[in-house]
Order: structure tokens, then C-alpha cells, then sequence
């Protein structure tokens, strides 16, 4: 390391070579040095100020109090209270008004959106597609309590079978094969029925004495079509949709010990605006029922199947 | 003590040397004049000026509109999803850049860039207050009397004064610019906007009041760019060494052996630069190429009737070729030559690129996402429902009539989430505002057993235009895939 001026420039060099190259010591700028100074100053204020030094089991707490819990908190706050008049808003309006309010509809979808994934897909998973033989989807049309928007409200609000709520829906199917209400035999062949009804199988033998035992007991409930009672949650058996399952045995095994689903009243849980707001989500997943009055369809939909 | 002087001992900072340059008249400071009124000028009018868009949309030619996330200027406008125009005229301020550095040097830092501009204006103003260089030197030296403060505190306020309006200017770029200055001084202007005045007027004032040639030399990376991009044919300001030196003055000459250069040494060109370097030196860093040098030295060439360009624009090469005895290089044929048209190329394909795509853009859009989950649903008639997100946007400035149809997977209908399903049908109308996008939430049912498919959906205008897009994509169903 030998220092040397540099011809050229007259400045000494640092002494440092590399191949061939080497550094001037040139001196820095007097402003430049201030403002080093300066950010050294600020770094120590910033220090005393704000939470800096990790001591044993917490920081050192800086004079200002900040802290970034501290602004998350002020921040959450703040987004609270923007959302504070939607929210009022939404309270106030009973649930099967909202539709006719776009923004507030929409506002309240949006919000039972974000409610049903913190409350909800633990059961009817993200897309509320539920779980098949266990929780319903909520996206198709098929509802055992009803699917217009009250309704929706009404089953969040008190859940099903939920002990001390006498509101909480409640449907008592009989365990038909297991209390020996039925053989067997006879369960099978409203099985037959059963799946006659919704046209998986043809008419047989088994059907035919099926129907008897299916009016003496069921249709009081499933009615006498099995077109099912929202009153009493019965569902449609002649649909295309089966919660627990379409085959002979799944059906089978709900006649013989029938299910007794249930779901948590979410009263004590959420407050009514969530709800309301879940409700209007739910509504909203394409089964939704009892929309005000349906506009008129454009006349037809020649044009646009041509491509341009 | 002879013999026993301590090794110099490098200071430990470098003491700022003020600059003081010289007024000079020449052809490139009147280049330099001419070219300083026209940014300037670009500058301050440009959010001015007027551009009739109708009812809808702001009737301002240039506006970076943050708020709605849109960009004008004058008859285009520019939406987030089209900021590949953006991109596509920074690639070609970049390249326009190597093309006008491997052409003719550092031109930019010398006349363009709005550092240089700003201090160049800030020197005229010490001029008118203080006097020229020497008036200038006298005052800085002497003592803080009711003069020297009075010149000062006139100074700084034009300073001031003019930092304000640069960065008041500024503002206007991002808001009507006749309704932001009142409120601007009616006090109801965005907070933001007052910050934002506040701090370009305190950087005008500081970097182009005081700190001037400072951050050319030390905090701009652009200079450091800039040599890399010069070559051996770039045009530079560059002092004739082998025609100068050695240099001394006129009277020196006469009869010295050996005979002296054309330099007189009269360091008028250290006295005009603007960044207080002697070009003497050899290139070097600190020098922004604004030529103001070689105005300045022909000027002493045509007092000593000497030929002028002892200081010139000369390239390395031509520069070398000068000292063995050729003819001075042709300009012309310096600035075109393979590099310089190879950029220019690139930079023309880029731009009429840009113009192509710009005659060719749909002022309509339709966007559509698939619910993946689930991917199809069962209704109770047996029926298939899938689920969609479709975006509607509308880009003109006035709102559009606009309907959506389905094309392919026979039987289906669709409707939208506020709707019941009674209603559905092939196609849905939805009326697009202004610079809107309308999101719509959109089930389409397939009639049972039908199988997963490609089908489009079909966007057409019902307006006069009747522009149209279209977007293919999947029905899902219980089929051979999912
Ligand atoms: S040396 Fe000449 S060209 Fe370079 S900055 Fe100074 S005056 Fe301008
Ligand atoms: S202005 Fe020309 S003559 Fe005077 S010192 Fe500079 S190079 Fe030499």
C-alpha cells in the first residue's frame, strides 16, 4: 500500500490497487459530510422517539408511543368508522327490502362475502359448495327452510336444532328402520319409490308397494307427491338434489336412522348486521328465492349467438 | 526548516468553491436561450391548455388523472389496463436518449434536463441583481453590509417566487388546473396538493438556488450513465491541446521560443462554465456539454484574430485524426453513422408501433373469470349452473347501452345475481357508464346432460359504433373432464 499524489488530479490516492486501478482520496463535499451528520442526528432522535432497542422482553417504547399495533388499530378503527353508515344503513332496512337499494344490496353482499369466510367454510366450504352427505350447498336452488332472504336470515339468526332456541329449526324425521317403525323389507321398497319419484328408477313391484307404506308414512310430512313441506324442513324428493345422497343404500340409511343435521345459531355469535349481510350473500350464491318482480327478459337472444 | 516539510495532508472535506459564470453571447448560448424558453414554456402552459371531451370527461389536454387512474393527452386517454403506452414511450425516451448521447454527447444534462434549465434561469437572476462575475466574486467576499443583505434578500425571494411556480405548475398536471388554483389559494385544495407545492418549491429553491453544479457532479447517477453510452464517435466539447498548447499570452508569444499555442490562457472558458471546470483539463465528468465554453473562446479567437474552435465539439476519433493533420471532421456525417441510425430505427419502429396500436384499440372490453369453485353446480330440475364474474368496460367518455349474449352450449340461459332465475335468457342489456366497468355476476344453466364445452360470451354496443368483443370460455359440467 503505497500512497502516491495522482498525476493528473494532484489528489493523493488511498494506496489501494486492484489491477492497475486505483482510488483517489478524494475529500468528500462539506455538504455532503452535513448531511451525514444530520441523518446520524436523526437516526438517534428517531431512536428516542419511536420503539427501537430490543431489550429482554420488550422493546424500548420511544417517546411518541407509536407503535404498528397501535396504527393498525387507529387504521381498523377508521375503516370501521367509514363502514359505520352502510352498516347503519343496512340495520335499519329490513332484509327483504335491500333488494330494492342496489348499493346497499351490494354493499351487503360484499360484506357477508368477507363474513362467510372468516364464519362459514369451515362447514359449506369457500365456494359454499358444502360438503355432500354432510352440509348443504348453498349454491343451488334447493332450500329445506326456504331460500328467500328472510328465511335465509331467519336459519343464520337461530341455526338448526340448537337446544334453548325455540325459534332454531327443527325437523324430526323418524329413524324408521332403527325404532322398527319399518322392516327391512318395506324400507326398501320405498326406496324404490323414493327414487321412482325423482325418476332414477322405474316403476316396479318394490315401488308400487312402496307408495303405500311412503302415504301412510311420510307424505304427512314429504306430502303426497314427496314434492317435501319447508314447514317442517322436509325436503323434495323429487328433485335432482340429495343432501345425503341419491343411491339406494344412502337413502336407505336416512329412512332406516334418518340424519339430524345441525348448525350453530349465530345470534349469540355475530350481530344482526352480519347476519343480514350474510344472508344477503348466501341469497346472492344463484339459489336465491323471492325476488320482487323478475324484469322483463330481452326478446331474444338471436344476434348474439352470431359471432361478428 | 528546509528539508524537513510535513506530506500534504488531504483535507478532510472539500470546501465548496462557489461558481460564479460569466454572461457570454454566442450561438449556442442563444441555442441555449431559445431551447430554455421552449421546455420552460412547455412546462408552465401545457396543463393549460383545453381539449373538449365531451360532457364525461375532464376537458384538460394533459392530465394524469391519479383518482380514476386514467391518463389524457389531448385526443387520447389512456386506462390502467393500457399502460403499455406508457412503457412503450419511456422505451422510447430511453432510446431517444442513446440516440441523442452516441449523436451529440450529453446534450441533455448540457440543455435539457430540468436541473440545468432551472439553474441556468437562477444564474440569469444572480446576474440582474448581483452584476455579472466579478460583481458577483466582490460581493460573495465582502462583508454582510445593508447592501449585500438587500441584494441577498432580493435574491432569494426571486428564487422563491420562481421555485412556487414551478412547483405550483407541477400540481396542475393532476387536477383541472383553472379550478385547483382556486382552491389553491381559496385554501380548499387536497392536503396532498399543498405538500406537494411545499416540497418542489423547497427542492427548486435549494437544489437549483444553491446546490446547482453540486448535483451534477455528485448526486447525479445520469452523468456516469451518460459517458457509458458516448463512444469514440459521440460528439463532445473538447479543447485542441495539440493546437493550444503550450498556451500563454499574446505578448508572451512574440518571439518565445519554442512558439506557444493558440490559448492565451485568458481563462475566459473557466470563467463562462457554468459547473466551474476547466475544459483545459480533458473531458471529465463535470462537464454538462452546454458549450458555453466554445462560445466564450471563439469570441477571444476573433479579439486575437486567431481562427476560432480551439474549444469544439470534436469527436475522439476526430480528434485524433485532427492532431495528426486532417481536415476537420463533417458534422453531419459524425451524427450519422451505423449506431446513431440503428437507434433512430428502433426508436421510429417503437413509436409507429405505438401509433399502430393506438388506431387499433377497442374503446370496449369485455373481461370474464370462471368461479373454479365450485366448477359446476346441479339445480334441482337436473339443470347445470356455472357461475362467472364478466366485466363490462366501457372506454369511451360517455355511457354506452351494452348487451351480453351467449354463442354456443345450445339451451343455455343466463342471469344475473340480482335476478331470479324465471328471468333468464340468452342475453342480458347493462347499461356501462361513462369510463366505467361494470361487474356483473353472471349463472349460466345448460339444460341436464350437458357436457363440459368451450362457448363464448358475446359483448356488443347498442350504440351507433356497435363495437363488439367476445371471450371464450369453459362450461363445466360431470363429463369426461372435472
Ligand atoms: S466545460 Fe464547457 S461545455 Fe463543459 S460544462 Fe463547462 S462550459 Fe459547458
Ligand atoms: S477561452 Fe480559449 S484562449 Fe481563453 S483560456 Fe480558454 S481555451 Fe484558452
Amino acid at each position: 500500500m503505497t500512497k502516491r499524489i495522482d498525476e493528473p488530479t494532484g489528489t493523493e490516492t488511498v494506496g489501494h490497487e486492484w489491477d492497475g486501478i486505483e482510488e483517489l482520496d478524494t475529500p468528500m463535499p462539506r455538504w455532503w459530510l452535513w448531511t451525514f451528520y444530520l441523518t446520524i442526528l436523526f437516526a438517534a432522535g428517531y431512536v428516542v422517539a419511536y420503539p427501537a432497542i430490543p431489550l429482554l422482553h420488550k422493546g424500548t417504547d420511544g417517546l411518541l408511543g407509536w407503535s404498528s399495533r397501535g396504527q393498525l388499530a387507529a387504521e381498523i378503527a377508521q375503516a370501521n368508522a367509514g363502514r359505520e353508515g352502510v352498516l347503519r344503513q343496512i340495520a335499519a332496512t329490513p332484509i327483504d327490502q335491500l333488494p330494492g337499494k342496489p348499493a346497499l344490496m351490494q354493499a351487503a353482499v360484499a360484506g357477508g362475502r368477507a363474513a362467510f369466510r372468516v364464519n362459514c367454510v369451515q362447514c359449506h366450504g369457500a365456494g359454499a359448495a358444502g360438503v355432500p352427505g354432510l352440509y348443504p350447498n348453498l349454491n343451488d336452488d334447493d332450500w329445506l327452510w326456504g331460500g328467500n332472504l328472510k328465511e335465509i336470515e331467519q336459519t343464520i339468526t337461530h341455526g338448526i336444532r340448537q337446544p334453548g332456541d325455540d325459534q332454531t329449526r327443527s325437523s324430526l324425521m323418524p329413524s324408521f328402520g332403527r325404532d322398527a317403525m319399518l322392516t327391512p323389507s318395506q324400507i326398501e321398497d320405498v326406496v324404490s319409490h323414493v327414487r321412482n319419484l325423482s325418476g332414477k328408477e322405474r316403476p316396479s313391484a318394490s315401488s308400487t308397494r312402496g307408495a303405500a307404506i311412503f302415504a301412510d308414512n311420510c307424505a304427512a310430512c314429504h306430502g303426497p307427491a314427496g314434492h317435501g313441506g319447508r314447514q317442517v324442513g322436509a325436503p323434495n324428493l323429487t328433485d335432482a338434489i340429495w343432501l345425503y345422497g341419491g343411491s339406494r343404500e344412502a337413502i336407505a340409511a336416512s329412512v332406516t336412522n334418518a340424519h339430524a343435521g345441525v348448525m350453530p345459531a349465530w345470534a349469540h355469535r355475530l350481530d344482526a348486521v352480519t347476519i343480514r349481510m350474510l344472508a344477503a350473500y348466501v341469497h346472492s350464491l344463484g339459489g336465491g328465492e323471492g325476488f320482487a318482480a323478475p324484469p322483463p327478459a330481452p326478446s331474444s337472444g338471436a344476434p348474439a349467438d352470431a359471432r361478428p | 526548516m528546509p528539508g524537513l516539510e510535513a506530506p500534504p495532508v488531504a483535507p478532510f472535506y472539500e470546501k465548496r468553491k462557489s461558481v460564479f459564470p460569466k454572461a457570454i453571447d454566442g450561438k449556442f448560448r442563444r441555442i441555449k436561450w431559445l431551447w430554455m424558453g421552449v421546455t420552460l414554456a412547455i412546462y408552465y402552459v401545457t396543463p393549460w391548455l383545453r381539449w373538449n371531451r365531451g360532457p364525461y370527461a375532464p376537458s384538460q389536454a394533459v392530465l394524469v388523472d391519479l383518482a380514476h387512474r386514467r391518463f389524457y393527452m389531448f385526443g387520447i386517454e389512456i386506462w390502467p389496463q393500457e399502460f403499455y403506452f406508457v412503457a412503450g414511450l419511456l422505451i422510447m425516451a430511453g432510446i431517444g436518449l442513446f440516440l441523442v448521447t452516441s449523436a451529440v454527447g450529453r446534450a441533455w444534462c448540457g440543455y435539457s434536463c430540468p436541473q440545468t434549465v432551472w439553474t441556468d434561469l437562477f444564474q440569469h437572476v444572480d446576474r440582474i441583481v448581483d452584476g455579472d462575475r466579478n460583481a458577483q466574486i466582490r460581493l460573495q467576499s465582502g462583508p454582510w453590509n445593508a447592501q449585500k443583505i438587500g441584494k441577498r434578500a432580493v435574491k432569494w425571494s426571486i428564487y422563491l417566487f420562481i421555485s412556487f411556480w414551478t412547483g405550483g405548475a407541477w400540481i396542475l398536471y393532476f387536477a383541472d388546473a383553472p379550478t385547483l388554483v382556486r382552491d389553491f389559494w381559496a385554501g380548499e385544495a387536497a392536503p396532498v396538493a399543498y405538500a406537494t407545492v411545499a416540497a418542489l418549491t423547497a427542492t427548486t429553491f435549494v437544489l437549483g438556488g444553491f446546490l446547482r453544479e453540486q448535483v451534477c457532479i455528485y448526486m447525479c447517477p445520469w452523468p456516469r450513465i451518460q459517458s457509458a453510452m458516448l463512444d469514440e464517435n459521440s460528439l463532445i466539447v473538447t479543447y485542441k491541446d495539440w493546437r493550444g498548447e503550450p498556451r500563454g499570452s499574446v505578448k508572451q508569444a512574440s518571439g518565445a521560443a519554442p512558439p506557444l499555442g493558440d490559448c492565451v490562457d485568458c481563462n475566459q472558458c473557466v470563467a463562462v462554465c457554468p459547473t466551474g471546470i476547466d475544459i483545459r483539463d480533458g473531458p471529465q465528468i463535470g462537464c454538462i456539454t452546454c458549450a458555453l465554453c466554445i462560445d466564450a473562446c471563439d469570441a477571444v479567437m476573433a479579439q486575437v484574430g486567431r481562427s476560432r474552435r480551439l474549444i469544439d465539439y470534436v469527436t475522439l476519433e476526430g480528434a485524433e485524426a485532427e492532431k495528426a493533420g486532417a481536415a476537420p471532421q463533417n458534422v453531419l456525417e459524425t451524427i450519422l453513422r451505423p449506431r446513431t441510425l440503428v437507434y433512430f430505427g428502433i426508436w421510429c419502429a417503437i413509436g409507429l408501433a405505438l401509433l399502430f396500436a393506438l388506431g387499433v384499440r377497442r374503446h370496449i372490453d369485455l373481461s370474464v373469470a370462471k368461479d373454479r369453485n365450485p366448477p359446476f353446480m346441479v339445480l334441482s330440475d337436473g339443470s347445470l349452473r356455472n357461475a362467472f364474474t364478466v366485466k363490462l368496460l366501457n372506454m369511451e367518455s360517455r355511457p354506452r347501452p351494452m348487451e351480453i349474449g351467449l354463442s354456443g352450449l345450445p339451451g343455455a340461459v343466463m342471469w344475473r345475481d340480482d335476478m331470479p332465475r324465471s328471468a333468464a335468457s340468452r342475453v342480458l342489456r347493462q347499461k356501462v357508464e361513462a369510463d366505467q366497468v361494470s361487474v356483473l355476476r353472471v349463472y349460466v344453466a345448460a339444460p341436464p346432460g350437458s357436457l363440459p364445452q368451450d362457448f363464448s360470451f358475446m359483448l356488443r354496443a347498442l350504440d351507433k359504433e356497435g363495437e363488439g368483443d367476445a371471450h371464450t370460455t369453459r362450461f363445466d359440467a360431470p363429463g369426461e373432464s372435472e
